[in-house]
């Protein structure tokens, strides 16, 4: 029998999350937590809520957050990151909420060098709504707005976010990370360690986009929409880092050995 | 310091002086003279100006700004007010204080660039989606924008609530002689800002209640504070009421030009008086009545279809309430409202 003891990390409240099963959120919401954790950070940082399933994120992070409207999350950043320059800063925001809504508010503030970071749930739909089509909704994709499949005459092409604010000078660090195993957990963990490290440092505008699984809206099982991540979603958005200051690889050694990563496997 | 200034730039400096370091703000005649002038200054003082993407990124730059703790000022004009209003709707309910500057413009739509006061309704009515008020003020004169500048910043933090400084292209744009008062600083608590939970519990700012006892809770506590508001913040001003056969109701530029036509009026022997709103909301409705238990007549006169008027009509149930009005940006001139005053008590046909 395999025993898996797991101590939660501070920042995360004890609060039951709503989350579906195989929902991502849950994991990058601990992800985020213990990244804070590590670097120390959880009493100087504010964090940002968006509109999406992950607006209740301030009932499961044990910080000091602020509630923004629908895709402004990257202007209500600003204004706290303004008044307060030597906080830490983060906004969690899904594909509807940044790329659709919001494209405005985040490609200025990444074209301003805003000194935040930013974690972007890539799950190819509107979650909350009941899964309807997102920018990031891919070709052929049937969802509850396109139900014969996104079709590229009509409804255009997805948005490749990170690409896209890569073309910018402002940004100092844009990563696409997918957790839909434990290696990529484990590399999204680092990416979002070296994005708040960016900020730690002062370099600038740093995002993490994370293709996370929504197996209810998808209409899978938890373990098929896993896979889909990696046959579907990856072959449309590729994995990598596509940007990152060259002082911060140094910077980022930091992630190479997680201190929050203390699974303990008993095989008793 | 007594000094010469434009409207806008008054107000500008009013903030300043207010204690305000912080302006998040777009382009929009005619009030871009505003956020020019705190483009300079902001900086000399140490303050933050930042030119955002739009109304709708400035509002929630204010709100971020004003969440932790800041002393926070924007403004806009027409449909830059409109963009805006999704924002007030949710700093109202979030409780975050700010101060959000209208220089009127006509409208509706584009519009025009030239002065009007057709936005009363959307500024009274708080304007946004959900029910929500604003305080809101409406100066006459350029010192009058100075000091509601200085109260409007005060009662925002004392209430926890967005003010709106609802004023227009002609006072924007109009020179006048004012008195600067001593700057101040901010040094107001605020244990309610989220700037990192060092040492306490974790604060969360938001307008979310998913459960609906906890949501009309929330509205509850929020038109418990606009009864205190109401009671407690209404202003107006009369002006020769005493013996007012007539009465003109008017706020802002429209009071400054009806303020000439009484002087006129009571020249030939007509007792116009009138009476000037200085909180559209809450609306002054007992001054008003007071003002206007002698008056034969009443007459109010706005630049817009029609929208004040309302508010006086509330204010005086059962009475005959005039109304003259000018739109498309045409400011009401004296002569046109002796006319009209002088036309009512002759009891002529219009």
């Amino acid at each position: 029998m395999t025993r898996f003891s797991y101590t939660p990390p501070n920042t995360l409240t004890p609060a039951i999350s709503h989350y579906c099963p195989g929902c991502g959120h849950g994991v990058v919401h601990r992800l985020v937590a213990e990244v804070i954790d590590d670097l120390g950070l959880r009493e100087k940082t504010v964090g940002v809520a968006s509109v999406g399933c992950s607006v209740l994120i301030y009932d499961y992070l044990d910080l000091d957050m602020q509630e923004a409207s629908h895709g402004r999350a990257p202007a209500v950043a600003t204004g706290i990151k303004r008044v307060l320059p030597d906080r830490i800063v983060f906004t969690y925001q899904g594909d509807g909420d940044l790329a659709s809504i919001g494209l405005t508010e985040i490609v200025h503030a990444a074209a301003r060098g805003e000194n935040i970071t930013v974690v972007f749930i890539n799950n190819a739909n509107y979650g909350m709504t009941g899964g309807q089509m997102a920018p990031t909704t891919l070709p052929g994709q049937k969802t509850a707005t396109s139900p014969g499949g996104r079709d590229l005459t009509r409804d255009g092409y997805p948005l490749r976010m990170a690409e896209l604010l890569s073309a910018l000078d402002g940004p100092a660090y844009i990563a696409r990370v997918a957790v839909n195993n434990p290696a990529g957990v484990v590399r999204t963990k680092k990416s979002i360690t070296k994005a708040f490290r960016c900020q730690q440092e002062g370099l600038g505008f740093s995002m993490v986009e994370v293709l996370s699984a929504c197996p209810t809206c998808w209409g899978m099982e938890p373990l098929t929409a896993l896979r889909w991540i990696k046959e579907q979603m990856i072959a449309y958005y590729p994995l990598g880092v596509f940007k990152e200051p060259s002082h911060v690889r140094a910077v980022a050694e930091y992630g190479e050995e997680p201190q929050s990563c203390r699974h303990e496997i008993k095989c008793g | 310091m007594q000094v010469m200034m434009k409207g806008n730039e008054a107000i500008g400096e009013a903030a300043v002086r207010a204690g305000c370091r912080y302006y998040f703000g777009y382009p929009i005649t005619p009030q871009t003279e505003l956020m020019e002038y705190l483009a300079r200054r902001m900086p000399a003082v140490g303050g933050t100006f930042l030119q955002a993407e739009s109304e709708l990124a400035a509002v929630y730059m204010v709100f971020g700004a004003a969440g932790a703790g800041a002393r926070v000022l924007t403004s806009s004009s027409g449909p830059g007010t409109s963009l805006k209003q999704e924002g007030v709707s949710f700093l109202a309910s979030a409780e975050l204080p700010c101060v959000i500057v209208n220089v009127m413009r006509g409208g509706p739509g584009l519009g025009t660039i030239q002065p009007s006061q057709g936005d009363y309704f959307q500024a009274t009515r708080g304007g946004g989606h959900g029910d929500y008020r604003v305080l809101v003020m409406s100066p006459a004169s350029v010192q009058e924008m100075v000091d509601l500048v200085f109260k409007s910043f005060a009662k925002a933090e004392l209430y926890r609530t967005p003010v709106v400084l609802l004023t227009d292209g002609v006072m924007g744009q109009m020179m006048e002689s004012v008195v600067l008062p001593e700057a101040q600083t901010d040094e107001s608590a605020k244990p309610w800002i989220t700037d990192g939970c060092k040492g306490r519990q974790r604060r969360v700012i938001k307008s979310l209640y998913l459960d609906p006892d906890q949501m009309e809770a929330h509205n509850l506590h929020l038109q418990a504070k606009y009864r205190q508001m109401g009671a407690n913040e209404v202003m107006s001003e009369g002006y020769c009421v005493e013996d007012a056969e007539l009465l003109i109701v008017a706020f802002g530029i429209c009071a400054r030009v009806a303020r000439s036509a009484v002087d006129s009026l009571r020249e030939t022997g007509i007792r116009a008086g009138l009476f000037r709103p200085v909180t559209l909301w809450p609306f002054p409705a007992e001054s008003l009545q007071s003002a206007a238990v002698g008056a034969a007549h009443v007459l109010t006169v706005e630049m817009n279809a029609g929208q004040m008027v309302d508010d006086v009509r509330l204010a005086l149930p059962g009475r005959e309430i005039h109304f003259y009005g000018r739109m498309g940006g045409i400011v009401v001139s004296a002569r046109e409202i002796e006319a009209e005053v002088r036309r009512i008590i002759k009891g002529e046909e219009k």
